[in-house]
Formats: C-alpha cells, sequence, structure tokens
C-alpha cells in the first residue's frame, strides 16, 4: 500500500514538471514564433525600443529558454529577484511573476481569486453529487416506470442547456423578475455566510445541472449493471433488507466509477469554471484568466493554467489514492 | 430411504388451500414463467418433489432444464414483477409461494440457504470474507460484530480453511477457487440452514478440489440433519452425494427415482443420453463418448407432446404417441417415476441390448 502511494506520488510530481514544461514552452516559444515580443506586451506600444530593450533584461527574457525556464521553476521554489539596474525588486516563493498589466505579483492575485472558485466549485458539486446519484439510484430501481423517464429526460435537458442559457434565465426570474436572490457582488464566506450563499446559489445550480445529468446517467447505468452481478444475487439469498442490498452492497461498487469522474470534474472546476463565473460575475479564477486572455498578460495565463493543471493533477492522484481504499483489488496491484 | 417420492405425482389441484405436507420440503406443481419479448418462458414447469431432513435430492439436467431457476424460486429470489410463480412450497409445514416476501427474506439465509456456483463472483469483491460472513450472521442473530466474527471463524475453521483468524481478513480475491467455495459454505452454513440447496457447488473447481468440497457438504449435513438440494449437470456429483435423483428436462421433471436406480437401471431416454455422454475412466477407452443430438428445446416454445421427442431416438416406435401426449412421471411406477410412453417391458429391453453394454 505504501508503495502503491509513493509510486502515484512521484508519478504526480513528475506530470506537473512535464505540465509546466510544456506550458512554459507555449507562452514563451509561440509568441517567438508568431514574432510578437514578450517585453514589448509588456511595456506597451508608446515604449520607446529602449524601454522594451530594459524590460526585456529585467525579464531575462533575452536569454535562452532552458535558462528562462530555469529561473522560472527557482523563482517558483524559492523566489527570485528581479534586476532592473538600480532598483532590485524581490518576488518571493512560489513566484509566477509580475502582471505585464498592473505590475502586481501573480500569486497573490491566483490567492486572492481562489476563494471564489473553490465555493463556486464546491457548492456545485455537492448539488451535483447528491442530486445526480440520487436520480441514478431512482432511476434504476424503478427503470422503466414515469420516475426513471422524468430523471432521464431531466438528465437530457440538464446536460443539452449550456451554463450561459441557465444561467442567464435564472438570473432573470429568480434575480431580476421574482426577486428571490440579491445580485451584486460577491460576498466573503466569512463576513456573511448566508449572503454567500444566497450569490452563489443560482450559479451553484446552473453549474450543477449541468455536470448532475452526467452523474445521473452513469450512476443509472452502474447500478443496473451491478444489480444483475452475482453477488447481489448473493446478498439477497443471506436474508438482508432490499435496502441493505441497494444502499450497502450495489453502492459501494456504483461508487467507484462516480469517485473517478468526481475527482477529475472538481479538479477541473477548482482551476477555474470559465462561463459560471463570467455569467454571474464571480471574481473567481476563470474570470481572472479570461481577463488576462484578452489583455494579453502572459504571466497571468501562464499561472492561472499552471495553477488549474496543478488541481487537476491533485484530483488525480486523490482518485488513485481513494480508488485503492474502495476497491481492495488494488492494493495489491 | 425415508423420503417418499411421487406421493403427489399428479398435480395437487386444491391450490392454497390443501392441507401442509408431511414432508419437510414438499414443492407441489411449482411453475416458474418469465413474460418475455418473445412469449412466455416456462422455465419450470409443473415440477412436483419432497424431501426429508437428513436426505440429500439431486436435480440433474442441461443448462436452460430449469434446475437453477427452480432453486431460487424455493428461496423466493425472483422478482415479482417479471417472474410468475405458481404452486406451493412447503418448508416445515409452512408455505412459502404465498407468504409475505418480508417472512420469505426472514427464512433466507437462515433456515434455508444456498451455495452459488461460482464463489468468486457470488461473493463482493470489496469486502473481505469475514465481513460477509459476519453480515450474514447478524442479518438473522442479535450479537455483537465481535461474537459474529467469533462464529465467522468457527466456521471458517470448520469447512477447513487454515489459520482462520488471519484469513477472516482477506478478500475474496485473495482465495484460491476451492478455498473461495469453502468460505461461500461457511457463509451459507453459518445459521445451520436445515435446506441447504447447492446451485453447482463443483462446477468452478478443479476435480481434485470437487471431491473435497462434497466430502465437505455431506459432513455438515450428517452433523446438522439439514435436507440438500444438488443442482448439477454432472451426474459423477450426484452419484456420490445424493440419495434421490430428479432429472429435469425443459422445465419438467422426466425421471424421479432413487441414486442408485438412475445409475442401475434409468428408464427414461433423456438419462440414458446423460449417462452414455458421461465420461468414465475406470473403463477402457474404446469408444467416442456418445452425445445427445440436438439442442435443449426452447422453453418459449416447448415441442408438443413429449417434449424430448426431437431429440430421442426411440421416438414413435410401434404408433406411440409421443409427438402428440404428454406423459407424465405416472408412465412408471410410484417408486421410480418415468415420463415416457415405451412401455416398461420395452424400456428395459432397449436399455439392456442399447444402452447398458456401452455405459
Amino acid at each position: 500500500m505504501i508503495n502503491y502511494i509513493l509510486r502515484r506520488l512521484v508519478t504526480a510530481a513528475l506530470l506537473i514538471v512535464a505540465v509546466s514544461m510544456v506550458t512554459f514552452a507555449i507562452f514563451f516559444l509561440i509568441p517567438k514564433a508568431a514574432h510578437a515580443d514578450p517585453a514589448e506586451m509588456y511595456v506597451g506600444k508608446s515604449a520607446t525600443p529602449r524601454d522594451v530593450e530594459a524590460t526585456r533584461v529585467k525579464l531575462g527574457l533575452d536569454k535562452p529558454i532552458y535558462i528562462q525556464y530555469t529561473k522560472f521553476v527557482k523563482g517558483l521554489v524559492v523566489g527570485r529577484d528581479y534586476n532592473s539596474g538600480p532598483t532590485v525588486t524581490h518576488c518571493s516563493a512560489p513566484c509566477f511573476g509580475y502582471s505585464f498589466r498592473t505590475d502586481r505579483e501573480v500569486w497573490p492575485l491566483l490567492l486572492d481569486r481562489l476563494p471564489v472558485t473553490i465555493s463556486l466549485a464546491i457548492g456545485a458539486a455537492l448539488m451535483w453529487l447528491i442530486g445526480g446519484v440520487a436520480g441514478g439510484v431512482i432511476s434504476a430501481l424503478r427503470r422503466g416506470k414515469f420516475s426513471d423517464r422524468a430523471v432521464m429526460v431531466l438528465a437530457l435537458a440538464g446536460v443539452s442547456l449550456p451554463v450561459y442559457f441557465t444561467g442567464l434565465v435564472f438570473q432573470s426570474l429568480f434575480v431580476h423578475e421574482w426577486k428571490i436572490f440579491k445580485g451584486g457582488e460577491y460576498i466573503n464566506f466569512v463576513d456573511d455566510p448566508l449572503g454567500w450563499a444566497n450569490k452563489l446559489f443560482l450559479a451553484w445550480v446552473s453549474l450543477a445541472l449541468l455536470f448532475a445529468a452526467n452523474y445521473a446517467r452513469l450512476t443509472r447505468a452502474t447500478m443496473l449493471e451491478t444489480l444483475g452481478e452475482d453477488y447481489i444475487r448473493t446478498a439477497r439469498a443471506k436474508g438482508l433488507k432490499e435496502r441493505v442490498v441497494v444502499g450497502k452492497h450495489a453502492m459501494r461498487a456504483v461508487l467507484t466509477p462516480i469517485v473517478t469522474i468526481f475527482g477529475l470534474d472538481l479538479g477541473t472546476l477548482l482551476g477555474g469554471a470559465i462561463l459560471t463565473e463570467r455569467v454571474f460575475s464571480l471574481p473567481g479564477i476563470g474570470k481572472l484568466s479570461v481577463d488576462a486572455v484578452t489583455q494579453k498578460d502572459l504571466p497571468i495565463i501562464l499561472g492561472a493554467t499552471l495553477f488549474a493543471s496543478f488541481f487537476i493533477v491533485m484530483a488525480n492522484l486523490i482518485v488513485d489514492l481513494l480508488y485503492a481504499v474502495i476497491d481492495p483489488r488494488v492494493r495489491l496491484s | 430411504m425415508s423420503s417418499s417420492l411421487l406421493t403427489d405425482a399428479v398435480p395437487n389441484p386444491g391450490g392454497s388451500g390443501s392441507k401442509p405436507a408431511q414432508s419437510f420440503l414438499d414443492v407441489r406443481d411449482l411453475r416458474i414463467h418469465f413474460k418475455t419479448d418473445d412469449g412466455i418462458v416456462k422455465a419450470v414447469d409443473g415440477l412436483t418433489f419432497q424431501l426429508e431432513r437428513g436426505q440429500t435430492l439431486g436435480i440433474v439436467g442441461e443448462s436452460g432444464s430449469g434446475k437453477s431457476v427452480t432453486s431460487l424460486g424455493i428461496l423466493g429470489l425472483h422478482r415479482r414483477g417479471s417472474a410468475q410463480i405458481s404452486g406451493e412450497v412447503w418448508l416445515d409445514g409452512e408455505e412459502l409461494i404465498g407468504a409475505a416476501p418480508e417472512r420469505v427474506r426472514l427464512l433466507r439465509g437462515n433456515k434455508m440457504s444456498m451455495i452459488f456456483q461460482d464463489p468468486l463472483t457470488a461473493m463482493h469483491p470489496y469486502y473481505t470474507i469475514g465481513a460477509q460472513i459476519i453480515e450474514a450472521y447478524r442479518v438473522h442473530h442479535k450479537v455483537s460484530k465481535s461474537e459474529a466474527k467469533k462464529r465467522a471463524i468457527e466456521m471458517l475453521d470448520r469447512v477447513g480453511i487454515p489459520q482462520p483468524q488471519r484469513r477472516v481478513d482477506d478478500y475474496p480475491h485473495q482465495f484460491s477457487g476451492g478455498m473461495r467455495q469453502r468460505a461461500m459454505i461457511a457463509m451459507s452454513l453459518v445459521n445451520n440452514p436445515e435446506l441447504l440447496i447447492a446451485d453447482e457447488p463443483t462446477t468452478a473447481l478443479d476435480v481434485t478440489v470437487q471431491a473435497q468440497i462434497l466430502d465437505l457438504i455431506r459432513d455438515l449435513q450428517s452433523e446438522f440433519n439439514s435436507a440438500v438440494i444438488i443442482i448439477t449437470h454432472d451426474l459423477g456429483v450426484v452419484a456420490e452425494v445424493a440419495d434421490d435423483i430428479l432429472v429435469m428436462y425443459g422445465g419438467k421433471c422426466v425421471e424421479q427415482t432413487t441414486a442408485e436406480a438412475i445409475f442401475r437401471r434409468p428408464e427414461h431416454p433423456y438419462a440414458w443420453g446423460l449417462l452414455s455422454s458421461m465420461p468414465r475412466v475406470d473403463r477402457e477407452v474404446r469408444d467416442r463418448l456418445v452425445p445427445i443430438k440436438g439442442n435443449p428445446p426452447s422453453l418459449i416454445n416447448l415441442p408438443s407432446g413429449c417434449s424430448f421427442h426431437p431429440r430421442c431416438p426411440y421416438v414413435q416406435r410401434n404408433g406411440i404417441p409421443c409427438k402428440t401426449v404428454e406423459p407424465t412421471l405416472a408412465e412408471g411406477t410410484p417408486e421410480h417415476g418415468v415420463a415416457c410412453h415405451i412401455p416398461p417391458a420395452e424400456r428395459n429391453a432397449i436399455f439392456k441390448s442399447d444402452i447398458a453394454p456401452n455405459l
């Protein structure tokens, strides 16, 4: 078991290094290929060639790509000094560099946005997990009956309707028309938990609808398959109550694929839910990335991308470890 | 032999109003039909038999002859929606087909229990062997987990699993096939069932282990004086353990007698076929085995008359109405029921001249 965990940890670490290399290459090699100069992007169009050159030296963009990468990684691990002649600015670890536009450090920017994204992701995740799995189980147990059809139609609708549609409809109905929920700025959980939930609720529902559909369908399919297994017949033959047969014996097997996609979905969402954050004007990481893209703010894009990939890799790692907890057969191999 | 075979060979018309039986297990005119898109599958169609405590009944037949469906029916494991079940199953004076599902659930795993064919798929892969046995015990006994665990270890020890204290915490995939079947048996016997149904208990095992498992079932049976039904397609297995034999074909019983009689003088042509296709190691390999021609019948559309007639080599000798009239077990004697139209004397003659020399 320890071996298994160690192996997974090493794989995850290597994966993050690989992702950072690829991301770095994309963001610093591709502008070069397109004859765009990051230093020029940084200083703006009105700058003199001398300013551009100074910036290039300050950011280390005059060095070969592998040295730039080493410095970048060093910055992430121990921090980094930017030397522009008279002044030396220190960027403490983990240093993702400075925003081209606001000259602020990227890392605090990301940290600032993270609570919003986490709030959105966790709330929505709980909703779709509970709603989707419950819907799927009901559907499977009442296969072919009205409730099965109803859940499946809902699931189809949920997966077909994009967030920018449901989100806007919800907002126009519940916020503007009926005034059940308040619009306005995002509120921190620590400041006002009720206001926080009030602001996020519609965003949770819109996002959850999209995911719950997949969970309901996956749960239904796995549950139907599991209920046909021999060990379910054995459980019934023992004289167990149907509730125990389904709720314990069958659910245990249904959980495996659910945990897998749940981990991955949650990991992806923690990297920023771009559409939802935009539709509900939530200042999360997704919104930060979109804004950075429109402003060609390379360090923020790079930072947000690495941040997101970190979450995805971590989610994968956790799923792998949970697998071993759920399925004892995994522990051996 | 104490079991009274064929006291009730003719289907009992009394329905649920009839008196409780004298036998420990009394199955009367059991019919289990499934509605499908293609028609009604008559998986079991009018099965009647009795079984006493301490006795073993072997139910023999090809795949799809209704053996397993029968056993699941006795345990009440068919879904009420898809299966139409009629007839009566009396267990120790209590009728089960018409009983409340909750009542049958309380008997299941407790007074009557089942050993399944493939212990790898029949045990839950995510729970330890111990946890599964403990669960089986605690459904029917109000005891603490540690007491139940003690009982589980005792049962594992009883079925011959070495180091049961350690192995009780292993998962099914950590057991070998034979050990898994032993664990399955331990789980089935944990509540001292009075009726034990073993559905192909040795089919998934290699031959050396088969004999051990059969010995084990026999030992445990004599210890607890339980009634045992062994379901198999392997006549060698029933020869070893069964007192009585019931040969099933197409959802019906075609021959019903003692184990001894089925080997000494089988009367139904289908039983002859089964015996002729059984390999024998104690004989010279002179000839090929004689298979039964054709395939098992469709249970949706059974052949008219005797459902074995399309495969029977002796069909319509001397104008016997094999294709039109359905034979009943009464064509034989009360001790040896045979559902075959060939007159008894002729059956005997055919067996002596054609079949016996090749067995």
